[in-house]
């Protein structure tokens, strides 16, 4: 099968990931769009790995999902609290910071 | 000991004088006076043994030059500190210490209720000592420290009666006014610098024939802008009349001696500029002949005797600077004229303040009349210094200046004529106003009443020590002329320094001689019809229009007033409205424009996180496509 067919599913998938980080106002779903970029990503470099027969991209994949894990530990406990505070998981209303 | 090292000392004694007597504060009130009028007759005394040791040198080896020290040692810039004693410099030496001493000896008497006198002492040295550099030194910047010191000196004395607002206001004229001029010495100073690369005598005038002619040109009206401050010629005249309220010997030094001769020395001194330069020479004959005129129209107006005084110096010295300006033709005639005017001057200067002196300070003429049986002594010393100025035959008046139109018309041509013409006229006028002042002042019915507190004026004759240099003068003011003209020994002195040449006249010397003598008479008649068969009316007429702005110095100071205090006005408001909108409107146009800009670019910091995050999205799109294109291409 001719690997840049992954390419064009990983191009869609990050494509969706990016449209939802800018048109949903759920922090979790926001969250959610981000880890389909980064997995979007992660499909891309494997892919590329397979195609220049080296190993580089699968390592680099394997890094992205321990940052990966790392960031959705840290994200998910400042969504938590966020909605503690402020009773609400909406992106739109944690706009503080602005003049 | 040689007489070199003497020059130093010409001028290191009254600028001791100087020193001492402002240093020296109260305890010499008693002495300051003798103190001050000894070194500067010491100053005469070493310029006469240097007179001696030149007489007995040969003509061409006639000039002494002391080095003192490198005053501004850097390469390619070398100023000395070096006195130039020639025949040019010595002649002024003399009349400076000359006539400076005799003035002293009659400010003795003078300021003697003064109790500021020592002060005044001490100024008039400092004045001796500043205008004996300027004549002494070898260099246009040594030259340029003695006219500000000249300058200086005028000030403080001046204003010397400070206390009264018109002589401080003077004062400040006088300064300020002679600023100006002082500007155009300093350009012409740079100009010789870019021009000959050095400002030293010697080299510049043995340079000057190669230089281009416009250069020349612009550094000859740039002293002569020099010298118009300094001896008050038309555009720069305004100061001298309102110079007036210093006290009288004062007047007596700067008209004589000092300070208005100085512009009249350079013109002489930098005749090798003017000489390859002739558009310059013909401003200055024009600025001559048109000061002659001027000044002379303002003596015949004022009231005020040393006003009328002041104005006949304005004229005279107009004579000199029209003369220096016909060049080799008429540089002699010139400081001939300047000398036998040093000593009239001097003289009427210095009867004048002998009558105001026993008259109550009284200034004004038309409160003399009558003065000659109170004071037989100024009464003939005055009358000898009126008769030489308005050029009697024989007198010293008559030899000078019949030399001077004659040159001017001897400089040929429609110039000649003209310039001619102007002197002759100018020779009527003198003759009218000072026929005018000798008869409101010493003929008719005594005017004088008493003052606002009841004083009635009782004129009396001065003290010894005041009349006795008025003898002198007048003795001078006899026979200078005569002692000069005979074997034209004057003419043969200078004439190794300053060159000369006869030129062509379209009149015989009988001829001018004739004519100046028919102006003499016309203007000495019109003068007696008018003061002298008449009452004098106490209180001045109407009179004409002529009259009326030659009372006002004519209009001198309106014009000054209106076009350069107003227009200067105009001019900073004009620059002040143009710095407040454009210059402002600039510097807060781009301030707004960027702070609309920074309001609206803050509008991008709404807070929320998907904003930000298109505008990363945005950025990353660009850089990608950036990549990609480069690629490309």
């Amino acid at each position: 099968m001719n690997p840049v067919y992954y390419l064009y599913l990983a191009a869609l998938l990050f494509t969706i990931g990016a449209t939802g980080v800018l048109i949903r106002r759920n922090a979790i779903v926001v969250f959610m769009c981000i880890e389909l970029m980064l997995n979007a990503c992660n499909l891309a470099f494997v892919v590329f790995s397979r195609m220049h027969g080296n190993l580089d991209g699968q390592i680099i994949a394997f890094f992205t999902m321990v940052v990966a894990a790392a960031e959705v530990v840290v994200g998910l406990a400042i969504i938590v609290s966020l909605f503690r505070t402020r009773h609400s998981a909406s992106v739109d209303d944690a706009s503080l910071m602005k003049l | 000991m040689n007489a070199e090292n003497l020059i130093a000392l010409l001028i290191a004694a009254p600028l001791l004088g100087a020193a001492v007597l402002l240093v020296g504060g109260r305890r010499l009130d008693g002495v300051g006076h003798w103190i001050g009028t000894l070194l500067s007759t010491t100053s005469f005394v070493f310029g006469v043994i240097l007179f001696a040791d030149l007489l007995g040198k040969n003509p061409e080896h006639r000039t002494l030059m002391q080095h003192l020290y490198t005053w501004v040692p850097v390469a390619g810039f070398q100023a000395d500190v070096t006195f130039r004693l020639d025949q040019l410099s010595m002649t002024f030496v003399l009349l400076i210490t000359g006539v400076g001493s005799l003035i002293h000896l009659y400010s003795v008497g003078y300021m003697e209720h003064d109790e500021r006198r020592r002060r005044f002492f001490g100024y008039l040295n400092l004045f001796l000592a500043a205008m004996l550099l300027l004549v002494l030194a070898d260099n246009y910047l040594l030259l340029y420290v003695g006219w500000e010191g000249v300058g200086l000196a005028s000030y403080l004395l001046i204003g010397f009666w400070q206390h009264k607002p018109s002589a401080a206001t003077a004062a400040k004229k006088a300064f300020i006014v002679n600023r100006v001029g002082d500007m155009g010495l300093s350009i012409a100073i740079m100009l010789m610098f870019a021009t000959f690369g050095t400002f030293a005598f010697g080299p510049v005038f043995a340079h000057a024939t190669g230089a281009s002619e416009g250069k020349l040109t612009a550094i000859g009206l740039m002293l002569l802008l020099a010298a118009c401050g300094k001896s008050a010629q038309v555009p720069l005249q305004s100061w001298l009349g309102d110079a007036m309220e210093g006290p009288t010997p004062v007047s007596a030094l700067i008209h004589a001696a000092t300070m208005v001769t100085a512009g009249v020395y350079l013109i002489v001194r930098s005749g090798a500029i003017f000489n390859a330069a002739p558009d310059a020479q013909l401003v200055v004959t024009v600025v001559g002949a048109v000061t002659l005129l001027f000044g002379a129209i303002v003596g015949c107006a004022k009231d005020d005797i040393k006003k009328a005084l002041a104005g006949s110096t304005m004229s005279q010295i107009g004579y000199m600077i029209l003369a220096a300006g016909l060049g080799p033709i008429g540089y002699v005639f010139a400081i001939m004229h300047l000398v036998t005017h040093g000593f009239f001057k001097a003289g009427l200067f210095l009867g004048a303040g002998s009558v105001m002196h026993g008259m109550n300070d009284e200034v004004d003429m038309r409160k003399y009349g009558g003065l000659r049986t109170y004071m037989p002594v100024t009464f003939i010393t005055f009358g000898l210094g009126y008769l030489a100025i308005i050029g009697f035959p024989g007198l010293s008046g008559f030899f000078s200046k019949d030399k001077i139109i004659e040159a001017a018309f001897a400089k040929g041509g429609t110039e000649g004529w003209i310039l001619g013409t102007c002197a002759l006229v100018g020779a009527a006028i003198t003759a009218f106003y000072m026929t005018r002042v000798m008869l409101m002042t010493f003929f008719g019915e005594k005017r004088w009443q008493p003052d606002e507190h009841g004083h009635e004026p009782h004129p009396h004759e001065s003290p010894k020590v005041m009349t006795i240099p008025m003898i002198v003068l007048a003795v001078g003011s006899v026979f200078a002329g005569g002692f000069f003209s005979i074997g034209d020994r004057f003419l043969h002195w200078l004439e190794p320094i300053t060159g000369h040449s006869e030129g062509n006249s379209p009149l015989s010397a009988a001829a001018v001689t004739g004519a100046t003598m028919v102006c003499l008479i016309i203007g000495v008649g019109i003068a007696y019809l008018q003061y002298g068969r008449r009452p004098v009316p106490a209180v001045a007429p109407r009179g004409s229009l002529l009259t009326r702005a030659a009372r006002r110095d004519l209009l001198q100071d309106d014009f000054n007033h209106v076009v350069l205090v107003r227009g200067g006005e105009h001019l900073t408001r004009s620059l002040v409205y143009v710095d407040h909108t454009l210059v402002d409107g600039v510097v807060n146009g781009t301030a707004a424009g960027f702070g609309g800009l920074s309001g609206r670019l803050r509008k991008l910091q709404n807070g929320y996180a998907r904003s930000y995050a298109v505008s990363m999205f945005g950025g990353a799109a660009l850089l990608v496509a950036a990549t990609l294109l480069m690629r490309a291409v």
